[in-house]
Order: structure tokens, then sequence, then C-alpha cells
């Protein structure tokens, strides 16, 4: 019996690949892994190295958050072979895990907003503003008369 | 079934990072990596922002490379090297959690000088206190150094100077202490958000412990393989599940890596 069948964690079978492949393979998985990681932290040490404004930086950020996703993508591709496991084993794992997208967008958003409820209503935070130099938004402002 | 207990586990942590980010996202302030983590071991007081965090990040991603071989010999029915890959893959978790354990030591009992209440203080970065707030400068320090304790201000001349044992200086009077500081060569910050730490300490911990949980898993496959019992069952399916989780444990601190260290 190929011991396929015995386990529901492998759904393929392995020798599909011959060594060498096998070898190439990880080797250039292990490589890809490497360099992105490298990239990541030559654009974290030039974020502070300069100083940028507030939006280049973003983008920085932006572009090591993409990164960090593709090198996720290898080792769950390559490294946990997921990606050769059949189409609908694949999709009971990837799935669920599309929630993450509302879940980090809804989260994140709710802090931001949080904060400028804070900035605008709370004293302690608009003199937090004040001594850190920050400029003062519109939106800081607007309601504060209501508070006098 | 791995797969889905590992798909939870994702959740989990997807949950710690998630709360982590909406708390960062709510302050005005937060502190930046590269000045909070920029010690490594041996180098003293040297600036090297993320040179050990990124040893610790090659580390883990090597032992899940050693780990693929490891799978791939007993794929292979090839017990000696199952064994061989296996050792390494151990090796390389137990190099990751001293590297942890080190930087865990740094943070908490590294002092800095930091201004709080009025005064100043020599603090490490803890769950109750966050050391790496806004740079203080000039007359600020100057008149924090007025009302500053005597227990704080032998905390502070030793920062620079270690001639003296913290018994000889708290001997001195407060008068000569403040002499001995120069505030233009100390470095201030004002406290920073307090959750960095509790969040830090949290996400981290719980990482290394899965990382720990994983070594002892390894561990008792390496034993098992030594002990013959997957050559007699025929097949290392063992190891594949092993594998899995080893795996997990590098994807959540690549995730780890971009949310405390990177961004």
């Amino acid at each position: 019996m190929d011991h396929q069948n015995i386990s529901s964690e492998v759904t393929i079978p392995h020798h599909q690949h011959s060594d060498e492949e096998f070898r190439g393979r990880i080797r250039k998985t292990t490589i890809i892994l490497s360099v992105i990681t490298i990239i990541e932290l030559g654009l974290g040490l030039l974020m502070y190295a300069t100083n940028f404004p507030d939006w280049a930086d973003m983008f920085i950020k932006g572009v090591i958050v993409i990164l960090t996703l593709a090198k996720a993508f290898y080792i769950v591709s390559i490294f946990m072979h997921l990606g050769d496991e059949i189409r609908n084993m694949i999709m009971t794992i990837a799935v669920p895990l599309l929630l993450f997208v509302w879940f980090i967008a809804a989260f994140l958003w709710d802090g931001n907003e949080y904060k400028k409820l804070r900035n605008r209503y709370d004293k302690t935070k608009q003199e937090e503003l004040i001594r850190m130099n920050a400029p003062i938004k519109a939106a800081d402002t607007t309601t504060r008369h209501t508070l006098d | 079934m791995m797969w889905y207990f590992l798909m939870s586990d994702a959740f989990t942590f997807g949950a710690f990072l998630i709360s982590y980010g909406t708390i960062r996202f709510s302050q005005n302030f937060w502190p930046d990596p590269n000045v909070v983590f920029n010690a490594f071991p041996g180098a003293g007081h040297a600036n090297l922002p993320l040179a050990f965090v990124s040893v610790m990040t090659f580390i883990l991603i090597i032992s899940s490379v050693t780990m693929v071989l490891a799978v791939h010999a007993g794929h292979n029915n090839d017990k000696k090297g199952v064994i061989k890959w296996m050792l390494w893959t151990i090796v390389g978790g137990l190099a990751f959690l001293g590297c942890q354990a080190w930087e865990w030591h740094h943070l908490i009992t590294g002092g800095h000088a930091v201004l709080m209440d009025g005064h100043l203080d020599v603090v490490g970065q803890t769950t109750r206190v966050n050391p790496w707030g806004a740079e203080v400068h000039g007359a600020a320090i100057t008149e924090a150094l007025s009302k500053t304790p005597h227990e704080a201000l032998v905390k502070l001349v030793a920062l620079n100077d270690h001639s003296q044992t913290h018994e000889q200086l708290a001997q001195l009077s407060d008068g000569q202490l403040r002499g001995m500081i120069n505030t233009a060569e100390l470095h201030v910050r004002e406290t920073g958000p307090v959750a960095f730490g509790g969040f830090f300490y949290g996400i981290t911990g719980f990482h290394g412990f899965h990382v720990f949980s994983g070594v002892v898993i390894n561990i008792i496959m390496l034993i098992m393989t030594q002990k013959n019992v997957f050559a007699r069952r025929g097949h290392y399916l063992m190891i594949e599940k092993a594998g899995l989780y080893w795996h997990f444990v590098d994807l959540v601190w690549v995730f780890v890596f971009l949310c405390f260290y990177l961004v």
C-alpha cells in the first residue's frame, strides 16, 4: 500500500520529482527567501538612514509588506509543499484565510479612527500633538470650540 | 489534520498581530524599531540596527531548509539522512531560542535614561514602561535633573561611569552625583507607549514557545527515528507532520519580523 493513502496530510505522491530536481528547487527557494530578506533589511535601514517624507516611508513599508507576502507564499507552497497538493485541499486552507483581508482592514481602520477621535476630543492627546510639533490637521480642530 | 490545526494557529497569531496593529494605529507616536533593536552580542554600545534580528531570521530560514531535507530523506527511507538533518534542525531551533533569550535579557536589563513624571530615571524595556519615546534636549534635561532623586542619580552616573560600584556611588551626595553627569552627553527620551512591551514580549514569547515546542517535537521524532519506529512502520510520515509544524513556526516569524522589526 502506498503511504499516501493512510493520511490526509499528504494528498500527492512525492516521488514525482527526481533527487536533482528536488535539490534544485530547494536551493532556488532558499536563495529567493534569503535575497528577499536582504532586500527587506536594506529597505528598513534605508528608512532609518534617510529622512524621506511620510508618504515615501509609507510606500517603502508597502513594498516590504508585499515582499513578506511573497516570502510567505514560497514557504507555504514549496517548503510546506501545499502548492503540490490537490486543488480542493489547497482551497480548504486558503479560502478561510481570506477572512484576514477583512480582519486586517477593519481593525487597522478602527485603530486609526480611534486616534483621530482622541486627538479631536482628548485634551492630553492635543497637548501631545503640540509637544511633538505635529501639524494640527483641520479634522483635529474643527470641533474644538464646542469643548470650550 | 495538521493543516487545520496550523490554520487555527494562524488565526491566533493573526489576532495577536492585528490587535498590536490596531493599538499602534491608534497612537500618535510609536517607537522606531531601528532605535529599539540596535544591539549585538559582544558589540557593546555599537549602534547596529536590525543586525541581530536578521541573524535570527536567517537561522530560522536555514533550519527550515534542513527540515525540508529531513522530510525528503524520509521519503527515500534514508534513516541516516533523517537523523542528520533532524539534528541540524534542532540545532537551528536551539540557536534561535538562545538568540531570543539574549535579546529579551538585553532589552529588560538595559538601562536607558528617560524623562518621566518631571524627573530623570533609568529604566529598561518592560511591560510597564517603554523608554523609547521622543528625544529630549537641552533645558528640559537640566530642569528634570534638578528634581531627580538620589536613587535615580546613582543609576544615571553608573550608565557611563564604570569606575565605581553602585555602593560607592550611593555614598556620594546628590550634588556630587549631579556634577558627574554631563547633560550634553546624556541621551534622554520621554517614555513611549506602554503597550509596546506587552505586545512585543507577548507575541515574540508566544512564537518562542512555538519554537520551543517545535524543538521538543523534533527531538521526539529524532529519538523515534533512531529506535527504528518509522523504519518498521515503512514510512516517515511523522517527520512530514513535524516538518509542517516547523515550517509554520518559520512562517509566523516572517510576519513577526515584519510587524515588530521592519515597519
